[in-house]
């Protein structure tokens, strides 16, 4: 069979065509215009990833929150679960470009990092 | 009174690089102005990621990429006032200024850069009908509300527009447990990117209903539904389409509009499609030493575009400020057949360098050409297999190709189908 898809790699969004045997193996990618996007459609036709931003809890912050972002994909499924996670979730001013806010969420081996500073209040 | 060689006007991306641009060009004297508590603009609050992937190579999110400049203007030591709102620009290129601990600052710049970026159609310039009920807000504002202070806005919501804005938010909203209803475009179109409509709606079965609008607001104190209808060609509602969909909370993400107030009061030249001001390749605007870049020149979909424009008028603002200028002689550029606006709007011809033109089409195409055509006669022709209103295109005009160019003529940018 064969499956149309839009590669959200990068702003192109490039249609991508991704011709997949019965068994599941992907036989051809065509359509995209760089590496980024064969490899975007391999994995949106195996096991679907995003990347997660949202925010943490900051106690003694200038803000409420901070920005904080999965460090490389999650597996699309688990999206939500993964926010109720992050959701509970605290960090403590000062927080820094990079810190790590959650280790190994939900152990998927990926680290959600903060993406902006917050200094103390 | 205070004096600097060049004054910068918002300490968004626009203005971080061009001040850093002006900086490494050797002029010492700048100062930033900008009025939020930071430096990092509307950055700060788009949290998700995509952003510098042209420039950087990485895909960063807004604060990530904003901090990467902030960094870099601590490093080179440059002047900043945050908290500070810039009143009033004159003919002379003095800056008035207010904030709480100077009260108003007079300066007197050898340069003005216009960064002030861009704000969002309000509910107000869409004359949407209904009550005054609360709930009603820009999708830029629920942004900050949740990405910044940390709480929702709603529950239950509607969005209307699917501008960049609105569909991040549909997500970001959908993320933090609200239900999103349904996302309304009075065009036939989607005015964001296509990988927006695919991770922000299609992932979370968002449906997106294109020509259709929102023609009614319900509710008392709160925001109770909206009616929606589709709408004809003409873009006027049809008779009998009316359908009422419950939701707490309208966000509208209808375009943006530079803010210009400084730019127009002083009498300075303004594009009617760009609601920017009219420069050429340096982005100096139609008063000398007055440049502009950014989304205050005109809506960028991508902020690498806005970082690489801002360089070309911190540059072009240093070498006004140190003397290396001539006197113009300029030809203008015209979008034509379905191209809705070029900048720049006008080239030096004495230029030493390419120059790159950036357009939006007012329209969608698949498999069109771009044309370009000087005084009638082509000269440049490329394919491309799909434009859209959403997506800035560009072309190079080659520096050898400028000077067979003679004075007073047009450079015309069009689509073939």
């Amino acid at each position: 069979m064969t499956k149309n898809i839009t590669c959200v790699a990068c702003p192109m969004g490039c249609g991508i065509t991704v011709e997949i045997a019965d068994n599941g193996e992907i036989l051809s990618v065509t359509g995209n215009t760089c590496k980024r996007g064969d490899a975007y459609a391999r994995t949106e036709c195996t096991h679907p990833e995003r990347s997660l931003a949202t925010t943490v809890r900051v106690d003694n912050g200038m803000t409420n929150v901070v920005p904080c972002k999965s460090a490389t994909a999650l597996p699309k499924e688990k999206i939500f679960d993964c926010m109720k996670v992050i959701n509970t979730a605290r960090a403590s001013a000062p927080v820094k470009i990079g810190d790590v806010l959650v280790e190994n969420i939900l152990d998927t081996g990926v680290n959600i990092v903060a993406t902006n500073d917050c200094p103390v209040k | 009174m205070l004096n600097y060689d060049i004054v910068v006007i918002g300490g968004g991306p626009a203005g971080m690089a061009a001040a850093i641009k002006a900086k490494e060009c050797g002029v010492d004297s700048i100062l930033i102005l900008e009025r939020a508590e930071t430096l990092g603009g509307i950055l700060e609050q788009c949290i998700h990621t995509g952003f510098g992937l042209h420039y950087f190579g990485e895909e960063l999110s807004g604060p990530e990429y904003a901090a990467r400049f902030i960094k870099i203007v601590n490093e080179k030591n440059i002047e900043y006032k945050v908290d500070t709102m810039a009143l009033q620009i004159t003919g002379d290129n003095k800056v008035y200024a207010v904030n709480k601990t100077d009260g108003l600052i007079e300066i007197q710049a050898k340069a003005i850069i216009l960064a002030m970026g861009c704000r969002e159609r309000p509910r107000g310039a869409l004359n949407t009908p209904g009550t005054r009920a609360s709930g009603v807000m820009t999708a830029g504002t629920a942004q900050k509300y949740v990405n910044i202070d940390g709480y929702m806005p709603g529950k239950k919501i509607v969005i209307l527009g699917s501008g960049d804005i609105g569909l991040i938010m549909a997500r970001r909203m959908t993320l933090e447990g609200a239900k999103v209803q349904c996302v309304c475009e009075l065009m036939p179109y989607s005015s964001g990117l296509t990988r927006n409509i695919v991770q922000c709606l299609n992932d979370f079965d968002i449906p997106l209903y294109l020509s259709c609008t929102v023609i009614d607001i319900k509710g008392k104190d709160r925001v109770e539904g909206v009616v929606i209808a589709d709408v004809g060609p003409d873009r006027k509602p049809i008779p009998g389409t009316e359908r009422l969909i419950e939701c707490d909370t309208l966000m509208l993400s209808c375009g943006l509009i530079p803010e210009n107030e400084l730019t127009r009061e002083v009498g300075i030249e303004l594009d009617n499609v760009t609601s920017g001001a009219v420069v050429d390749e340096n982005r100096q605007t139609s008063q000398k030493g007055v440049f502009a870049c950014g989304n205050v020149l005109h809506v960028h979909d991508l902020v690498d575009y806005v970082t690489l424009e801002s360089q070309t008028a911190g540059e072009g603002a240093a070498n006004y400020v140190l003397g290396n200028v001539r006197e113009p002689d300029y030809i203008t550029t015209k979008g034509v057949n379905g191209v809705r606006y070029i900048v720049p709007q006008k080239i030096d011809l004495k230029n030493e360098g390419d120059v790159k033109l950036y357009f939006r089409v007012g329209n969608t195409y698949k498999n069109a050409s771009i044309v370009v055509k000087y005084n009638g006669a082509e000269i440049i022709r490329r394919k491309r297999p799909r434009l859209a209103p959403g997506e800035m295109e560009n072309v190079v005009i080659k520096n050898d190709v400028l000077k067979t160019f003679s004075h007073d003529g047009t450079i015309e940018i069009g689509v073939e189908e």
